[in-house]
């Protein structure tokens, strides 16, 4: 039995929660400054339209960047001497970008909750926009930032479609928990399917557990 | 007051649709009895996903043009998969697979009509490189200097079980293996060495054809294939139209259709038994 599955997607997911969790919260941050109501709109389709596309559509865009033969992944290529296409780092890659969307959105979720007055009051009392950040919607909006994180973190464990394309299907080094469930599936080893996808729903199980538990305790709190 | 506007809006487009459905029906009657044809209805090919374009190209549509009242729906997919999905219930009445080891299990299960079994193709596999590459490839073996290689996935996709063979008669499939990714697809693996996310792949000749992002180095050498890559097609045996079945599984398997599948890179392997 292979277990590398198991431990690239923990390595994978572990890279890509953490990166996903500050440019999640950076983004929705960043976007709440911003003046104009329309460059609101259009920035913050951008940022959630990964969520809604279809995995092997980010995956062909993800490609048609950083492909070998491809803008960024030429030039990375020819400066650093590092191909993206194939490696482990295009695994985060492509679960950094599936997952972002959903940090980002409950991250704002949570920001667009505060009241606007206590923001206005701390900017008064000299407060800049990373103290706001720290001092104010962090610890105001954990259990969101939380769940954010749980949704992100599980999102880029099940990334099957983009990571297919751009990172490829190499054992010990791509072939994460998803892209084994679905080649075991394919060669009609159903048992071995079985034990990989006992690890996802261990991990799902888990996940939930956590969101219901800070549900309660943040209800808990508000009352 | 909304409400029954939208009830009203939906309770037409009903109308309108059942009306639309009938008259449709009604053409359709008139149509067949003027032509007086007995094949009629719909014929479920699935077909190694290595035939997709000279089915869907050239000769599903000839087919239709000489069986108008038959419509031929094409499921192209690694011919493990289609295994699967014909035992899981497809509904397949043609089986067009690209190894026999899939042909051979699904008759052993009963759901093949035997009678019908006809290796038809037989088709080549290549080493095939980016185009614009790199690193010089020469011959079959150099293979051995590739950074990363695309292969079929050995337990799920023949092309990937024809490439372990070949390069274990060569003695590299172990030094070959260890940098391989392995595509669950033929598409797959053309796809990843026409990106040039790997250096070289083993794919068929017929799909080294279908795009010029990727040129052929070699074939695999005579010999490191004990038996050729064929590709039987049959009849399935619960056919859902056996009639209609019948006359597409005569019309792919006539000279003509073989003309068509030479043209795509197949040889024709029916003179060769």
């Amino acid at each position: 039995m292979d277990f590398s599955p198991v431990w690239i997607s923990l390595k994978t997911t572990a890279c890509a929660s953490a990166v996903t969790f500050v440019l999640g919260i950076l983004a929705a941050w960043a976007v709440m400054f911003i003046k104009g109501r329309r460059l609101k709109a259009v920035v913050d389709g951008i940022l959630t339209i990964p969520l809604v596309l279809p995995p092997t559509v980010a995956g062909f865009f993800l490609l048609y960047l950083f492909g070998a033969r491809r803008p960024i992944g030429s030039f990375v290529e020819d400066v650093f001497g590092f191909r993206i296409a194939f490696s482990w780092f295009a695994t985060v890659l492509a679960a950094v970008i599936v997952s972002f969307p959903l940090m980002y959105r409950s991250a704002k979720a949570g920001f667009e909750q505060i009241d606007q007055n206590m923001i206005e009051e701390a900017k008064m009392m000299g407060l800049g926009k990373w103290g706001i950040l720290w001092k104010i919607l962090f610890p105001c909006t954990f259990p969101s930032i939380l769940s954010g994180m749980i949704l992100s973190t599980t999102r880029g464990l099940g990334e099957y479609g983009a990571t297919a394309m751009l990172a490829g299907n190499i054992p010990g080094k791509t072939r994460t928990l998803p892209l084994a469930v679905y080649s075991e599936v394919a060669a009609g080893n159903m048992d071995r399917a079985w034990i990989y996808v006992a690890v996802i729903l261990g991990v799902a199980f888990i996940a939930v557990w956590i969101m219901n538990m800070t549900a309660k305790a943040d209800r808990e709190i508000k009352m | 007051m909304k409400k029954k506007i939208l009830a009203g809006m939906i309770a037409a487009i009903m109308v309108f649709s059942l009306v639309g459905c009938q008259s449709e029906e009604k053409k359709e009657e008139t149509e067949t009895k003027k032509e007086e044809t007995k094949v009629e209805g719909t014929v479920t090919l699935a077909a190694a996903a290595s035939l997709e374009y000279a089915f869907t190209e050239k000769l599903i549509p000839e087919f239709e043009k000489e069986y108008p009242d038959v419509k031929v729906e094409g499921v192209y997919d690694s011919s493990g998969k289609l295994q699967q999905q014909i035992e899981a219930g497809l509904g397949a009445d043609i089986f067009f697979s690209a190894a026999e080891k899939q042909m051979n299990e699904l008759n052993d299960e009963g759901m093949i009509d035997s009678d019908t079994i006809l290796n038809m193709l037989e088709n080549k596999i290549v080493l095939i490189t980016p185009s614009v590459s790199d690193k010089t490839f020469a011959s079959f073996e150099d293979i051995k200097n590739a950074g990363t290689v695309a292969l079929g996935d050995t337990a799920s996709v023949p092309v990937g079980q024809y490439s372990q063979e070949a390069l274990t008669s060569l003695g590299l499939w172990e030094e070959v293996s260890a940098k391989a990714s392995f595509g669950t697809n033929v598409t797959e693996v053309l796809n990843w060495v026409a990106e040039a996310s790997a250096d070289c792949g083993i794919v068929y000749a017929t799909d080294a054809a279908t795009t010029d992002k990727v040129k052929v180095v070699a074939e695999a050498p005579e010999g490191s294939l004990k038996s050729p890559v064929l590709y039987p097609a049959a009849i399935t045996k619960d056919a859902p139209n056996p009639e209609a079945a019948k006359a597409f599984y005569d019309f792919i398997t006539s000279d003509e259709a073989s003309e068509v599948f030479e043209s795509y890179g197949f040889s024709d392997y029916r003179d060769v038994k």
